[in-house]
């Protein structure tokens, strides 16, 4: 029995004849940073939409503080406390930014159609509650001056802090990134990593897919390799940057 | 002045039928094709309720809102368990079925020949007969469906909507139901469509099949693409326009046959120059879309 956070058991999931994920398996332990790396197609994205509950998982389980969460729908999963962003986008881009966040908490009185009618007084508390959290979260990733701008006058690096932000907003134990730092220039990279690496410290557990290597090295702690589906190799970042079967991948 | 309460009385009924749409198509982006039906649900289920039973509006009301809550669950949970383009069939199915269904069962809905002589309402002893009986009637009920519209799109109820239209993928990434959500604001709206139902079934005291059929439904989505998809007051701005501008006709002389087929055209016209040049609608912010984009 081991007792890791999240468990992640002969995971299998196929498109067409091509197996994206050929029975994988790893733990991620708690606030621990664990990075997935591996070239196109090797299923990093496909684990994330199996884990979320984007894809149907057709074999093997998925185990978060020893409940089998397999198969469970999205919102199920988020409110478990597993939250996610996406390799391409994912906001409201025509609301303002503190919107999105305010969108991610968790359990609002106010979704409710019954207190919005007859219970306002706890929603409207609720509300001004998430709100002040809501703009303590975007401070602590530097946004606070943009929370009233629409979504999509946001630069690409500050919309997936923003992304990263909802995830912090839901109370997610476990954040799953993908490709956090893609596309994004440099100074906003170092921002972007620092933050990820005080997760931790808030009581996260993170894992990370990247092809940019020196992010990875930079801020996981354990680092896996995975190719065709299956893990090839893992290990400290070092470990695994000095592997010769990930040094063939990368270089060629 | 009579003519001119009667145009006020069908506004008030467009800004019922457009108002509840709007919260489906507007800020959730279903696009329904099933409003009609919902409208003609109300109206039946009043009118027959009125004639067979005598039973009385408040009861009858309550009843042709749950009747039409009902019917919008049964189709609204298969319909939006599959994708955008295919509820939009599914709706314009069920709007199919519905007008076939008033229109053949002759013996319980009367068929082509409607339902005549439906009694005036009479509301806690108080019978309403005159057209300002039922303008006040009718704008009573105006303002609350506006009220409880912009309760629900100003709660993070509403909040949800807006982010399943904007982007469904990030709204379950988020945590929300979204299936839940979708059925819910249907329902809402079935229910809300049926007092509309009602109110003209009690106005006109004589209903048909041809008060609802597609085209009605087809109208009803003009009013909110028109004055302004998302808005709250852009339904209302777009029952006054759209209702108020074929009545101008009729004052430069133009005679009825042409009227009618103008009034098509005018609608249809509209509906392509807005799509085109203000896809916001009138009073909108939004540009009107239909489902989450796929991107």
């Amino acid at each position: 029995m081991s007792n890791a956070l999240l468990e992640i058991q002969e995971v299998k999931k196929h498109f067409d004849g091509v197996h994206a994920l050929a029975g994988f398996s790893c733990n991620l332990e708690e606030r621990e940073i664990l990075g997935l790396i591996g070239p196109n197609g090797a299923g990093k994205s496909t684990l994330f939409n199996v884990m979320s509950g984007f894809l149907p998982c057709e074999g093997g389980k998925i185990v978060f503080k020893g409940q089998n969460i397999t198969g469970a729908p999205p919102y199920q999963i988020t409110s478990q406390g597993i939250s996610r962003t996406f390799q391409n986008l994912r906001l409201i881009r025509q609301v303002r930014v503190l919107d999105n966040v305010l969108l991610a908490f968790q359990n609002q009185p106010g979704e409710r159609l019954w207190n919005v009618f007859f219970r306002q007084g706890v929603c409207l508390k609720q509300e001004t509650a998430n709100r002040e959290e809501a703009m303590a979260l975007l401070r602590e990733v530097g946004m606070a001056e943009k929370a009233d701008d629409p979504a999509e006058d946001l630069s690409y690096g500050q919309q997936k802090l923003l992304n990263l932000a909802c995830c912090l907003a839901a109370k997610s134990e476990v954040i799953l990134l993908d490709e956090p730092v893609a596309g994004i220039a440099p100074e906003m990279i170092e921002k972007i990593l620092r933050i990820i690496q005080e997760l931790p410290g808030k009581g996260k557990s993170v894992i990370l897919i990247e092809h940019n290597l020196d992010a990875v090295m930079q801020v996981c702690d354990r680092v896996i390799f995975m190719d065709a589906g299956v893990m090839v190799s893992e290990g400290t970042p070092e470990e695994v940057r000095n592997d010769p079967r990930v040094i063939e991948a990368y270089i060629e | 002045m009579e003519y001119f309460l009667h145009i006020l009385i069908l506004i008030g009924i467009y800004i019922i039928l457009s108002e509840s749409l709007n919260l489906i198509a507007g800020y959730t982006g279903l696009l329904s094709i099933a409003h009609a039906a919902f409208y003609s649900v109300g109206a039946y289920v009043a009118a027959l309720m009125a004639l067979n039973l005598h039973s009385p509006f408040l009861v009858n009301i309550i009843c042709a809102i749950i009747l039409s809550g009902l019917l919008g669950a049964l189709v609204g949970i298969p319909a939006l368990r599959i994708r955008d383009d295919y509820f939009v069939i599914a709706t314009f199915a069920f709007q199919v079925i519905t007008f076939s269904i008033l229109n053949n069962w002759v013996s319980f809905t009367g068929g082509p020949m409607g339902l005549p002589g439906i009694p005036p309402p009479t509301i806690f002893g108080l019978a309403i007969s005159s057209h300002l009986g039922f303008l006040l009637l009718i704008g009573f009920s105006c303002a609350l469906i506006l009220w409880i519209s912009h309760r629900i799109v100003q709660s993070p109820f509403g909040r949800v909507l807006k982010a399943i239209r904007e982007d469904e993928v990030f709204a379950q990434a988020v945590g929300k139901n979204v299936a839940a959500y979708k059925v819910l604001v249907f329902i809402i709206g079935a229910g809300m469509a049926a007092v509309a139902g009602v109110m003209y079934a009690y106005y006109i005291s004589f209903i048909d099949p041809t008060s609802f059929t597609v085209m009605e439904s087809i109208f009803i989505i003009s009013i909110v693409i028109i004055g302004g998809a998302g808005s709250l007051w852009g339904p209302v701005i777009g029952a006054v326009v759209l209702v108020v501008l074929p009545e101008a006709l009729r004052f430069v002389g133009m005679p009825s046959s042409i009227a009618a087929n103008m009034r098509q055209i005018i609608y249809g016209g509209l509906l392509v120059a807005f799509m085109m040049w203000r896809p916001q609608g009138l009073m909108g912010k939004h540009t009107f879309q239909s489902g989450a984009d796929s991107k």
